[in-house]
């Protein structure tokens, strides 16, 4: 299937279909009519023009949705699932609701996690008040244009005002069928002093065959509202993904990030955080691997809007074989930002001489009154290093992966579910080896 | 156990095309303390780097043998898994690596696979050997000599000899830095490692370690060579009357190599 057959009937039956409500029909043909007249994005540094957004299934068709228990996911995904404990999870497999538990305390206490299908019927106002309208605009290019008119998945995630979310919240977003694109979409909402925890991992079976990601992550952190967001991204090769994530955090409010990006295909990920509210801070912690011969585009960006707001970017890649990844850090200070502060640092680590690596470190500053730093660095593992390691009698290979390892520890350590940390270390194992 | 036997023969070495040895002769058997003294820029450090792979230094002539092995012939892991250690005048930090992490991969690179040092038995180790340091246990956790204090280094590389327990271990200038507190401590390690299948290759330009660490032999470097060799009696000579009696002996006016 190719973007070019979908048309505004497709759409109409598929919202129909999916029983949504009208404005939800409505915000896909406008969605749809966007995407017909806007452009692709053009991510600075990497063409993008020759890349395969057009070869997916946007449905698969599957028997009727059951129900399922944690002991029925396939062993592949159960390695991500802490089944010690029953723990708050959903799990999506080819876009489809295949498994979810949220303890019932805090469901008691309004907390609301369910797939976005299921949102947009039971908590209308709520998806419509959040979806593509304050973070992620439909008509910024046309890969957000067509994930609106196209969004066939993804979670809708709220804390109510005062809840704190002592365990994490986990999605699954699972690809079986090798063609599925995902056009994911998750609502992470936190109400004025909450505070909430959610890891996502996003997999698929190794495959070669073509497909598509589109994938939009909209994140409200309210007053004093604390997120701290993991997530693993592992795409297979023959995907083509586009992924934001974009946060908006209001007074005395942190966001922190801590990515996995794994995909082994062609690869946007761009991850912007608004800090709208004074005091406002955001920690944006990604690692990525590349290998064989894709190429990646990283951004990391925050954007400095209140007063004494404090925004800190830390991006660690390992580029590999014929692969490129090219990371950009953006710290903008806005007019009127006082007392802001923006770091960045972006190192690469480059194990072959056909990768390339690129860091690009940009500061974007309006206001006198701040403070704001940046670090890049690309090179290859120190030679006196792997010396080091090497004079204790461990081997050359055993020492690079140790160096490795250590250089994405930073953003490793951080990711907040113990069984999540082990499936990314697992994931950096099987890319650098 | 008799131990091992590093003999070092008419070794040459150059860096960045600099010749830096120029022809070092010594043999070190299990149970023998060698010290190798000399003023800063005769070769002493470039021998300890040299012996054990450092990537920067090129042997251009000469032979190095551990029991009759070529040791020039391997690569620096299979240097240290044939006995060598050489404890860094200035180890890598490394981020990321715990050094807890660290020192298990370091002793399970001495081990066979499936035969790895089970993990609370490393941790008993671990924890005898940095007591006998008056080390910190939090060191254990933090990177490798990351923001390590230049004691906190020495005290590290002593407790890697101290758990790998090598053939032969070499000590490029262990003592540089030290205060004497922290002094007597590495002297202490070190001395518990005496037996008589472990040899040691002690480089220092201050007689002060030594008045801690014993040696059985004294040689002393001077451009690029070893110009003198002697029993502990060199050491109180050298203590008293300096390096330039040996100079005027020999007839040398520049004693350093390479400049």
């Amino acid at each position: 299937m190719s973007t070019d057959v979908f048309t505004r009937d497709y759409i109409e039956s598929y919202s129909k279909k999916q029983q949504e409500p009208t404005w939800m029909t409505d915000m896909r043909l406008n969605a749809f009519d966007v995407a017909q007249k806007t452009d692709m994005p053009k991510p600075d540094k990497t063409k993008i023009t020759r890349w395969d957004f057009n070869s997916f299934e946007h449905v698969t068709n599957q028997e009727e949705a059951k129900q399922i228990t944690l002991t029925d996911l396939p062993e592949g995904i159960k390695k991500f699932v802490d089944t010690e404990k029953k723990q708050n999870l959903l799990v999506l497999r080819d876009t489809v609701k295949q498994y979810v538990h949220l303890t019932s305390d805090l469901m008691d206490q309004g907390v609301i996690l369910t797939d976005l299908q299921t949102a947009i019927t039971e908590y209308p106002e709520l998806v419509q008040k959040y979806f593509m309208t304050d973070a992620v605009q439909v008509s910024e290019h046309k890969l957000t244009a067509l994930h609106a008119a196209l969004v066939n998945g993804g979670a809708f995630i709220y804390v109510p005002k005062n809840v704190i979310v002592n365990e994490p919240i986990q999605t699954i977003f699972w690809q079986d069928n090798p063609s599925q694109a995902l056009f994911n979409h998750v609502i992470l909402v936190a109400e004025e002093n909450s505070e909430v925890t959610y890891v996502e991992n996003y997999l698929a079976t190794e495959t070669e065959a073509k497909t598509v990601m589109n994938v939009i992550s909209e994140v409200f952190a309210g007053a004093n509202a604390k997120i701290s967001y993991g997530s693993v991204d592992h795409f297979a090769h023959g995907t083509t993904s586009y992924i934001n994530r974009r946060g908006l955090a209001e007074r005395d409010a942190t966001i922190e990030w801590a990515l996995g990006q794994m995909n082994d295909g062609d690869t946007i990920s761009e991850n912007v955080t608004h800090l709208l509210g004074d005091q406002s801070v955001c920690f944006a912690k990604a690692v990525s691997v590349g290998r064989g011969d894709q190429t990646q585009n990283f951004t990391a960006h925050i954007v400095n809007h209140g007063k004494h707001t404090n925004g800190i970017i830390l991006q660690h890649g390992v580029m590999k074989d014929r692969a490129t990844g090219i990371f950009h850090g953006i710290g903008k200070i806005e007019h009127g930002g006082t007392k802001a502060n923006a770091e960045q640092e972006s190192r690469v680590l480059m194990l072959s001489k056909h990768a390339r690596g690129d860091a690009n470190p940009i500061l974007l500053i309006d206001e006198d009154d701040v403070t704001a730093g940046h670090a890049a660095s690309v090179g290859r593992v120190d030679p006196l290093q792997l010396y080091y390691l090497m004079s204790r009698g461990i081997s050359r290979q055993e020492a690079e992966r140790l160096i490795i390892h250590g250089f994405l520890a930073p953003v490793v350590n951080e990711i907040p579910i113990q069984a999540v940390r082990d499936q990314l270390t697992d994931v950096i194992e099987g890319k650098v080896n | 156990m008799s131990g091992s036997t590093l003999e070092i023969k008419d070794l040459h070495v150059e860096i960045d095309g600099k010749e830096i040895l120029k022809g070092v002769n010594l043999t070190v058997k299990g149970g023998e303390f060698h010290a190798i003294m000399g003023p800063n820029g005769t070769g002493k450090s470039t021998l300890a780097s040299a012996i054990m792979g450092h990537p920067k230094y090129e042997v251009t002539k000469g032979q190095i043998l551990m029991d009759g092995e070529d040791v020039l012939e391997m690569e620096v892991d299979e240097r240290a898994k044939a006995g060598l250690f050489l404890a860094m005048q200035y180890p890598s930090e490394i981020s990321g690596v715990t050094t807890s992490d660290f020192l298990r991969s370091s002793i399970n690179a001495h081990r066979e696979e499936g035969d790895e040092i089970p993990l609370m038995k490393f941790i008993k180790e671990m924890d005898a050997a940095m007591d006998y340091l008056e080390m910190d246990k939090n060191m254990s956790q933090r990177y490798l000599n990351e923001g390590f204090s230049g004691g906190e280094k020495k005290r590290n590389e002593i407790l890697q000899l101290m758990l790998l327990k090598p053939a032969i271990g070499i000590l490029d200038e262990i003592d540089s830095g030290l205060d004497i507190d922290a002094l007597k401590v590495v002297s202490k390690g070190i001395n518990k490692l005496r037996n008589e299948a472990f040899g040691c290759l002690i480089i220092t330009h201050y007689q002060r370690l030594l008045n801690y660490v014993k040696p059985d032999f004294v040689h002393v470097m001077m451009q690029g060579r070893v110009v003198k060799s002697g029993g502990p009696e060199l050491v109180e000579r050298l203590e008293s009357e300096g390096y330039e009696w040996i100079k005027q002996e020999l007839g040398i006016e520049d004693e350093t190599v390479g400049k």
